[in-house]
């Protein structure tokens, strides 16, 4: 959620009112934003850090904040914005190159004619554009904006795209020109502006922005020329917004200038561009200020709030979120909406239903607990069956414990001998080593356990009844995880007949009864229940001669399935996870008890 | 071992035999024993073991008498032999008859001092360059008073106190001191002690005679053989789990840490722009390449159907009265509603307006949240449209960088509840009885954001401790443009929560740092001595 920084008394200020922290923290949580926090007495002038909820792209700024909380508080109204053509009557124009559409191909603009900036008002339109180009713009890559002095610039303008060594200009507060290619370079160490260089770096072609003299306005998304670059004293303001995707960059083009024609000599006035762009059917003039009229169901909304309010006071609790709302003269359930140019969060009537409740007050609704039909309490199988493995566990005398699922790749199979058999889900973008596999094993976290809390007295007992995952080329998730139970004995010495002990009675517990393998072998006709064996087995993670296999034959059936192994950690494993006692570990999959 | 934790009568040493002998040898003797006067060369603490160990016995009793000594020091020990330095001054001029100023008798700095005291005390004067005497016999009080420190180690008036530490010549100690005397159990000798009551002294009578060892109160019993423990967080887990059940809950079948984008984004109309979806945020699998297209999970619907037909009366007269008919999953169109709610706008949505990009629901990710699971059983209740309450905790994972707070991978509890006419207060008054069975009371819901869910609501509960409003959890009913693509009906409303396992635990723990809750550096004496969980109990 993005943070907005504030200034404190200019707020307090505009909301007409000396808030207390109290009584602020409450106008926040009832509309639902948050404050974070409150410099006062860290810095001067002390500011106010707000949080603000990801969709509200309108309340970006000090502008959109306040007047949001305004029109919420019944302050003001939500303002009228309108277009306003130039004295002349003739519009700026922007014609769009077709060489645009492999790059950049979306563009749209508009002027705030005669606008009076302050320290703080201008300080406040460069955040803006901050936060836009970071949130909705995803770092740049879907929008970007430039802003432009227009009385430095002479239309008619051209959106074009150009091989970089064509470009040549001096950017944002450079005095030297450069070319495309030496842009590239120069910036490639700036620390704010590198990140955005591969959007364009390996294209044939820069997106590029010049007026009728062929002066660079500014390659976007990159940056602004210097010689147009707005200042204190800006009086005409030329708005360029850039775009792969043609919602955002209208949403954009919305917010700016909304937020800022407040400060215009004519307020909340906005003079339309005129964008000819014939190749991909994006002629037209922007920005086009006209509210998205809509519908909503006045019974879906009593019913989903619990209310029973009329049509009047849902578009009265309307206003306070900014709609303009007024019951419909032919369907006696319709309010008819106007959602305002600055609401892009709006989708459905489901949004505005949740702002007529968010001006009822979430905390003011009718309360009771839900009379449903439903009620099957069922623990799922797999659930069930781990649960008793891990109670008889612990009841046997061992500790439960609880490592990480992702584990390094060596952990899980060099570490303990064990050579890659390609059934580990690999991650693409672990952020450390630690993280590079999703475990097939429950050994290296028990492991890692016993390493972490060797100054805890041995003999150590501990076990875990957890998922681990393989690959599974034939399901749509392409993997799947399977349920494994595992425990270690770690001590003076190596406690095979310990681990051994515990399968015996975790195995009693499950009704699955001990027989020799001939035994197992030879069949077990007119045997209703699970029976289980073991066998010596060579296995590298175990000491020669120190490892069993474990069989289990289900009710009644001949063939046998291997479920898992236990025996003696070879010393090499030891070595590997430093630890200096012996250890055995014991590990078999329980979804076969289902 | 029967008593090896209970009084340990250790045998108490001075070199002259038993020391607790002696001692009852000297109660016998003299009714009240001052350890001062009869052991004074034996160390406080040995007497004081050799006294308890009588006492614990009902033997003896005793009191602890603190008080301060004064002692000589080395030079108040010199002035008891040699007299006072003012004495020393003026028995030097006495015996001379007249001592020269710059004789080397005067020149130490003990005689220096001496010299003003004896001025004071009349005893020599000045004649010009030499002392004469003035008298010919003095009391050396200076001798006398520290004479009396010696012999009793105290001061004899307690104003000198302060002028005698002053000029070096006595210090104070602490002592204390025992007085014994006899106790209710007296007797001459230790008697022969058990220390448990055995079968053999059963069989033979010989408990009725038998001394007993008596017991040390103050310390732990033998601790358990081989206790095992079952982990703290998973003791939590298993509250939540019963609370659900007593509220009518089936659990959802979550053993898929890897799942498709489709699944854990998509399908919850999360946008494919969304920065949950980079690669800062989310885990994503290299290996497998590629997920196949979305359709029906046979393990996840098995083990759904049998939980289901565990409630199930033969009869079927627990079928929901209004149920529409049944009707097959259409995956292939599922995907297809869900690709133009986002990219076209549908189901009364104006949607995102973006171009739809299908390889992004083709990609595997480690699920970000176990509502990807819930939006698979959400799904599958499209074919049997009915009320139901499903909930899980499992483990999800998010690409952090790990800190105290935050982990790679946490466990997610999420409940779900589907009805007809579900209302915002209704899941207000769910929550305030779910939050209830943990002890958090005041319920307090804030609007908020949440892709899925709209009306959004974070939770707050008062938190005593804190003093302030705590965030315990997430809420929502879930959008139309989720529930319809699905094929659910529009009167169908759902309801979604959510909040971390190990939240609520290190609040209530008082853990601020995650890693000594979960993974594989968590101390094992936690996890063994961590005490049982009563969520309902401050």
């Amino acid at each position: 959620m993005p943070t907005i920084g504030v200034n404190k008394a200019d707020l307090y200020k505009e909301l007409g009112k000396e808030y207390t922290r109290d009584e602020f923290d409450e106008l926040c949580f009832e509309f639902g934003i948050e404050l974070d926090e409150d410099t006062t007495g860290v810095e001067e002038p002390a500011q106010l850090k707000i949080e603000i909820p990801a969709n509200r792209y309108d309340m970006l700024c000090f502008e959109g904040i306040a007047m949001n909380l305004n029109v919420f508080l019944g302050r003001q109204s939500m303002p009228n914005y309108t277009l306003k053509s130039p004295p002349s009557g003739q519009l700026e124009t922007v014609t769009v190159s077709k060489d645009t559409a492999g790059i950049r191909q979306y563009f749209s603009c508009a002027v705030l004619r005669n606008i009076t900036f302050t320290k703080a008002r201008y300080e406040s339109f460069i955040a803006l554009q901050d936060k836009l180009h970071q949130n909705l713009a995803r770092q740049r890559t879907l929008v970007a904006i430039g802003t432009h002095d227009l009385d430095t610039i002479q239309g008619p303008f051209t959106y074009e795209a150009l091989p970089p060594d064509q470009i040549k200009f001096a950017p944002l507060n450079q005095t030297k020109e450069m070319t495309g290619s030496e842009m590239m370079a120069f910036y490639d160490k700036d620390k704010h502006l590198s990140r955005f260089l591969p959007i364009i770096r390996d294209s044939p072609v820069y997106p590029i922005i010049y007026d009728a003299n062929r002066t660079v306005l500014s390659m976007p998304p990159i940056i602004n020329s210097n010689h147009s670059k707005i200042t204190l004293d800006t009086k005409n303001v030329f708005i360029d917004i850039t775009a792969t995707d043609k919602t955002k960059l209208e949403i954009v083009n919305h917010i700016i200038v909304t937020m800022f024609s407040q400060y215009c000599e004519e307020p909340f006035t906005v003079e339309p561009v005129k964008i000819v762009s014939d190749h991909n059917g994006e002629t037209r003039e922007t920005p086009d200020l006209t509210p998205r009229a809509t519908q909503a169901s006045a019974a879906y909304i009593n019913s989903v709030c619990g209310l029973a309010e009329s049509r009047e006071s849902l578009c009265d609790l309307l206003k306070r979120m900014c709609y303009h709302a007024k019951p419909s003269t032919t369907d006696d359930d319709i309010l008819e909406v106007d959602v305002p140019v600055t609401r892009a969060d709006v989708l459905h009537q489901a949004d505005i239903m949740e702002d007529c409740a968010i001006a009822y007050g979430f905390n003011n609704l009718p309360r009771n607990f839900p009379t449903t039909r439903a009620a099957t309490a069922a623990a799922l199988p797999i659930n069930k069956l781990a649960d008793i493995v891990r109670l008889e566990s612990a009841m046997a005398g061992w500790a439960e414990v609880m490592p990480l699922t992702l584990c390094s790749h060596d952990e899980n199979y060099a570490w303990l001998n064990k050579p890659d058999d390609n059934k580990a889900v690999r991650l693409a973008n672990p952020k450390t080593a630690e993280y590079q596999i999703v475990r097939t094993s429950l050994l290296p976290g028990l492991l890692k356990t016993i390493r972490e809390n060797r100054r805890h007295a041995v003999p150590m007992r501990i076990f875990e009844v957890s998922d681990v995952a393989f690959k599974d080329p034939a399901l749509e998730r392409r993997s799947r995880n399977e349920r494994h139970f595992a425990a270690c004995w770690y001590g003076k010495s190596a406690g095979f007949e310990q681990v051994h002990g515990l399968l015996d009675r975790v195995m009693l517990m499950l009704k699955a009864a001990f027989v020799t393998r001939e035994d197992g072998l030879e069949g077990a006709a007119g045997v209703a229940g699970a029976r289980y064996w073991i066998e010596g087995c060579e296995d590298p993670t175990y000491l020669s001669g120190h490892a069993a296999a474990i069989y289990l034959q289900l009710g009644g059936r001949k063939e046998a399935q291997r479920i898992g192994t236990f025996g003696i950690l070879h010393p090499t494993v030891l070595k590997r996870f430093e630890l200096p006692f012996p250890a055995s570990t014991l590990e078999l999959n329980v979804e076969v008890f289902l | 071992m029967p008593g090896t934790r209970g009084p340990v009568p250790v045998p108490v040493q001075n070199g002259d035999g038993d020391l607790t002998l002696q001692i009852l040898q000297a109660v016998n003797e003299h009714d009240i024993v001052k350890s001062a006067d009869t052991f004074p060369n034996t160390s406080q603490t040995v007497i004081k073991a050799a006294l308890d160990r009588l006492a614990s016995r009902s033997m003896i009793e005793y009191d602890t008498k603190d008080s301060e000594e004064v002692r000589l020091t080395d030079e108040g020990q010199q002035i008891v032999a040699e007299g006072s330095h003012e004495y020393k001054v003026w028995d030097a001029v006495r015996q001379a008859g007249r001592l020269s100023l710059k004789d080397p008798v005067l020149a130490t700095a003990a005689a220096k001092a001496g010299q003003g005291k004896a001025f004071k005390n009349k005893w020599v004067k000045k004649d010009g360059d030499a002392l004469v005497p003035l008298t010919d016999a003095v009391t050396d009080t200076t001798r006398d008073d520290l004479q009396y420190v010696a012999d009793h180690r105290a001061v004899r008036r307690a104003d000198d106190l302060k002028e005698l530490r002053k000029r070096t010549l006595v210090t104070t100690l602490k002592v204390i001191a025992y007085e014994a005397r006899k106790g209710p159990k007296w007797a001459l000798e230790i008697p022969v002690e058990v220390t448990d009551l055995t079968a053999d002294m059963l069989a033979d009578g010989s408990w009725e005679k038998a001394t007993f060892k008596p017991y040390n109160f103050k310390a732990l019993g033998e601790q358990s053989p081989g206790t095992g423990a079952l982990h703290p967080l998973n003791k939590v887990r298993e509250e939540f789990r019963k609370i659900f059940f007593n509220l009518g809950f089936t659990e959802m079948p979550t053993g898929r840490f890897v799942d498709t984008g489709f699944w854990n984004f998509d399908a919850l109309f999360v946008p494919q722009q969304h920065p949950a979806r980079d690669l800062q945020d989310t885990f994503y699998v290299s290996d497998p390449a590629e997920a196949g297209p979305p359709g029906p999970d046979p393990e996840a619907d098995a083990a759904l159907a049998a939980m289901e037909e565990e409630d199930r009366d033969e009869e079927s007269s627990n079928q929901p009265l209004t149920a529409p008919p049944t009707r097959t999953l259409d995956y292939a169109q599922y995907y297809q509603n869900v690709r133009s709610v986002h990219q076209d706008g549908a189901f009364g949505s104006i949607g995102y307006r973006y171009p739809y990009t299908d390889a992004e629901t083709r990609r595997l990710v480690l699920r970000t949240h176990t509502t990807a699971v819930s939006t698979y059983c959400l799904h599958r209740l499209a074919a049997h449209p009915r009320p139901c309450k499903y909930f899980s905790i499992d483990r999800v994972f998010r690409n952090e960088t790990v800190d105290a707070t935050h982990l790679a991978e946490f466990h997610q509890v999420e409940g779900v509840i589907a009805d007809y006419a579900l209302t915002l207060g209704g899941l207000q008054g769910f929550l305030r009885r779910f939050f209830k069975k943990m002890g958090l009371v005041g319920l307090k819901f804030k609007p908020a954001y949440n892709p899925y869910t709209e009306p959004s609501m974070e939770v707050f509960a008062w938190h005593q401790g804190l003093g302030k409003l705590v965030e315990i959890g997430n809420s929502g009913m879930f959008r139309p443009e989720m529930l319809l693509a699905m094929g659910l009906p529009e009167d169908l409303r759902v309801y979604g929560f959510g909040l971390s396992l190990e939240r609520p635990t290190m609040i209530k723990y008082g853990i601020d740092n995650i890693r000594e809750l979960l993974g594989h550096k968590v101390d094992l004496g936690f996890i063994e001595r961590n005490a049982a969980v009563r969520l309902d109990k401050a």
